[in-house]
């Protein structure tokens, strides 16, 4: 036991282990401050969507600080309430109705077009639901009428980009160009302070609330998916559960393994051969497709994929390279001593053979991590990831889905892809310096 | 010689039928986990009907029958087949053996909604046109990472503790990361940014005319697979492979035949390959049968139109009997594997070559 930690106290002549073990205490802090900063619960819920959750967000957004490498100043979203910027003029006109004005102003500054326009509004009234009209007037005075009888619902959201009307109107270009940009110079849009104005009748006890959002073309550390959601959530969950499947399954896997070598070669025989046979049968399962059957027809939950991992992996290869080290264990004298003063096969097995072995088992150990960090990353881009929690797999999964290379959305893969790289290689470091240190064979080499 | 040859027949004989039992057992434990949810008998009673509704098709009672009638009488016919065949009879243990008996022979009737590009909706057609595609892609692959790390790590050994030595070992823990990792980033540099080779696919689109363009045009497309395959390997082996080579060429036997003034060249090709190809075989073993489970994923990311890509949308359109079918042939395909570099073993290790009782790891 010293004898070993005083090994492992001549690792700092390794650098290599040290870089890797700081890469692995980053990502531990990293796991740490997600569960923190960013609860179960709430990454579950945010991940999953739907309304009102990522309303505010671009979709398809690069990284905010993209705009360091583009020229220009790249629009980001912006949101105009009529709650705090925007203002309501109401004015009675009797009959128990009003006429009410929205006025939603907000300055455009940037040298791009926004990536999309909505307007969300909400009027709780009793009795028919009243029209509205939507104009948009821009800095040099023109006003563009969007929508002159628009029926709104009590919560609606006109998606004014996908106005196919508007679209003709503004001589086919998208609306949330077409409104924005400069008459003299059909490129860039024009810079100053737009207003949106929605004007209406209503009962006079209508409550009336109004939110235009310019979704801009960048958001956030780490950008936004096809569903606006913002890829933060994942790169940061990703972590935690990266390595929870990692390290748990190599656990799993690898100590069972061991245990079971222990056994079967202490105990010699027909459990040994029979645990021989088992690990040959284990060598022609296919492990990967049997676990997609798995996920196909019964669960694809994170703890059902690193149970079938666990049991799958029992009697994997590493079990015969165990055995061979058992065997000359086995031969030692202290073992012939223990059994000379009647130790019993169990004391033996666990309090001699064992202890004496593990060392040489961390490297091993180590170096199988990041194979079943991968392999999470692989259930997820085959389409069989947890059904509900944010993994790195699972972004690879939806931008290879959703063609991010070849819609040029780069980012999207290679920020699960540089994580997951970096958390594997800081294991393989670890792993392969490891090796170097117990393997005393090499090291004279 | 005789002799030898008779002992490498009966290992390779005894090898056979264990391999051939442990596909068996890996076959029946799926078929077991497959019909924890009535999958299989689902499967069955459906291929049943097609065949009764099939053979009723002809009968020309049924043209002067309403439909609910030939309906009802379908089902009659489909319930009394279903009882013919035991199908009330439990799972265990004469059933399981059925359809473990049906899914050895890849007898595993027609697809659901899958079929081969010829036409056929047969599962053992959609999967043997697929074969051989796969076949291409994973041999072609790991014969490149084979040679490529072999002799790199040769040549490493050569030059202990030099600079590219330990250049290439520093890169070993990129073998963290599987091969289709590797793809997906070389997709996006030659295929997306530089354009130079296509994202995937098997061949050009319209498929070339001449035989050689065809061969030069899957030749293209193999580049990118086949070197995602290599990078996501290659270091490791290199790192393992170099450190056999080191440990074989400090023996005392290389350094007597360095004494006797050998050339390295002789010294390599006799002293040190030889006993190190065992190992060598060992780890590289374990390797393909990871790259085999790769092959699925890099198969998807590529296109590759191979088992894993039928795997893929199997799963994705559920349709059980292929998604069976390919487990079956994975099982196989492993079995084989295991079973070709176990000869080589038997050829190349003088233990099982001469003495009968080393075979025995």
């Amino acid at each position: 036991m010293q004898n070993w930690l005083a090994t492992l106290k001549g690792a700092r002549r390794y650098p290599s282990l040290v870089a890797g073990v700081v890469v692995i205490i980053i990502f531990v802090a990293f796991s740490i401050y997600a569960v923190v900063a960013l609860p179960y619960a709430e990454a579950i819920r945010l991940w999953r969507g739907g309304p009102g959750v990522w309303d505010e967000t671009p979709r398809n957004a690069a990284p905010a600080w993209f705009d360091v490498f583009i020229e220009g100043d790249t629009p980001r979203t912006i949101v105009v309430r009529s709650g705090d910027t925007g203002t309501i003029t109401e004015e009675a006109i009797g009959d128990g109705m009003k006429r009410a004005e929205i006025v939603l102003p907000f300055q455009y500054d940037y040298d791009g077009f926004p990536s999309e326009l909505r307007l969300y509004s909400q009027a709780e009234y009793e009795g028919s639901r009243q029209p509205a009209t939507v104009s948009w007037h821009t800095p040099d005075g023109r006003t563009i009428i969007l929508q002159e009888h628009r029926i709104p619902r009590a919560t609606d959201t006109y998606y004014i980009s996908q106005d196919q009307e508007l679209r003709t109107q503004l001589s086919g270009m998208a609306p949330h160009q077409g409104l924005f940009v400069d008459p003299n110079d059909e490129e860039n849009p024009l810079k100053g302070e737009y207003r949106l104005i929605l004007t209406t009748e209503v009962p006079q006890t209508a409550e009336l609330d109004a939110k235009l959002v310019a979704l801009g073309q960048l958001h956030g550390l780490a950008g936004t998916d096809h569903r606006g959601r913002d890829l933060l959530v994942a790169l940061l969950w990703g972590a935690p559960i990266g390595l929870m499947f990692g390290v748990l399954a190599a656990v799993g896997a690898q100590v069972s393994t061991f245990v079971l070598s222990a056994i079967g070669t202490w105990l010699g025989g027909k459990v040994d051969r029979l645990f021989q046979w088992l690990t040959q049968v284990n060598l022609v399962i296919p492990v990967l497709p049997l676990l997609i059957l798995i996920g196909h027809f019964y669960s694809r939950s994170l703890w059902t994929m690193l149970g079938m991992v666990i049991a799958l992996n029992v009697f994997s290869a590493s079990y015969l390279t165990y055995r061979a080290m058992y065997l000359q264990a086995k031969e030692a004298p202290y073992i012939e001593a223990a059994q000379a003063y009647g130790a019993g096969n169990f004391r033996i097995i666990f309090r001699y053979l064992i202890p004496r072995i593990a060392p040489t088992l961390l490297p091993q150990f180590v170096l199988i991590i990041p194979l079943f960090v991968f392999l999470e990353a692989t259930l997820s881009v085959l389409g069989l990831g947890d059904p509900v929690l944010p993994t790195w797999g699972k972004v690879i999964y939806d931008a290879v889905d959703e063609g991010a290379l070849y819609k040029g959305y780069y980012y999207w893969l290679i920020e699960p892809a540089v994580l997951l790289l970096l958390l594997g290689v800081g294991f393989a470091l670890i792993g392969y310096s490891l090796d170097r240190i117990f393997n005393p064979r090499l090291r004279t080499l | 010689m005789r002799e030898i040859i008779s002992r490498l027949g009966k290992f390779t004989l005894i090898r056979a039928v264990l391999l051939f039992l442990a596909v068996i057992v890996a076959v029946y434990l799926t078929v077991i986990i497959a019909n924890l949810g009535g999958q299989l008998d689902d499967i069955r009673k459906a291929q049943i009907r097609y065949e009764i509704g099939q053979r009723a098709f002809g009968n020309p009672d049924l043209r002067t029958m309403s439909p609910e009638e030939v309906a009802e009488m379908l089902n009659a016919l489909a319930e009394t087949e279903f009882l013919r065949l035991g199908m009330d009879r439990p799972f265990f243990p004469m059933r399981s053996f059925e359809y473990l008996w049906r899914a050895c022979t890849l007898d595993l009737g027609r697809a659901e909604r899958l079929s081969s590009d010829a036409g056929s909706r047969q599962v053992h057609n959609i999967l043997m046109e697929r074969l051989p595609v796969t076949l291409a892609l994973f041999g072609t692959a790991n014969l490149v990472l084979f040679l490529l790390a072999l002799f790199i790590a040769l040549f490493l050994s050569r030059r202990y503790g030099g600079f590219l030595d330990r250049l290439i070992i520093a890169l070993a823990p990129s073998s963290a990361a599987p091969g289709w990792f590797y793809g997906l980033f070389l997709i996006l540099i030659f295929g997306a940014l530089l354009g130079v080779l296509p994202w995937g696919g098997l061949v050009d689109a319209p498929i070339p005319d001449t035989r050689l363009a065809y061969a030069l045009s899957v030749l293209k497309h193999m580049v990118l697979p086949v070197a995602a395959v290599v990078l996501g390997a290659l270091f490791a082996n290199i790192y393992t492979w170099r450190t056999f080579f080191l440990i074989y060429s400090s023996e005392d036997y290389v350094e007597l035949a360095r004494a006797k003034g050998l050339s390295s060249r002789s010294i390599d090709r006799r002293y040190v390959l030889r006993p190190v190809l065992p190992p060598i075989l060992t780890s590289f073993l374990l390797v393909l049968i990871t790259m085999w489970m790769g092959q699925i994923v890099l198969e998807n990311v590529f296109h590759w139109p191979g088992l894993g890509s039928v795997f893929y949308q199997a799963t994705q359109m559920n349709d059980v009997p292929v998604i069976l079918g390919v487990i079956v042939i994975y099982g196989y395909l492993l079995a084989a594997t295991v079973f070709v570099l176990d000869f080589v073993y038997a050829i190349i290790d003088p233990r099982v070559r001469v003495g009968g009782g080393a075979v025995r790891q």
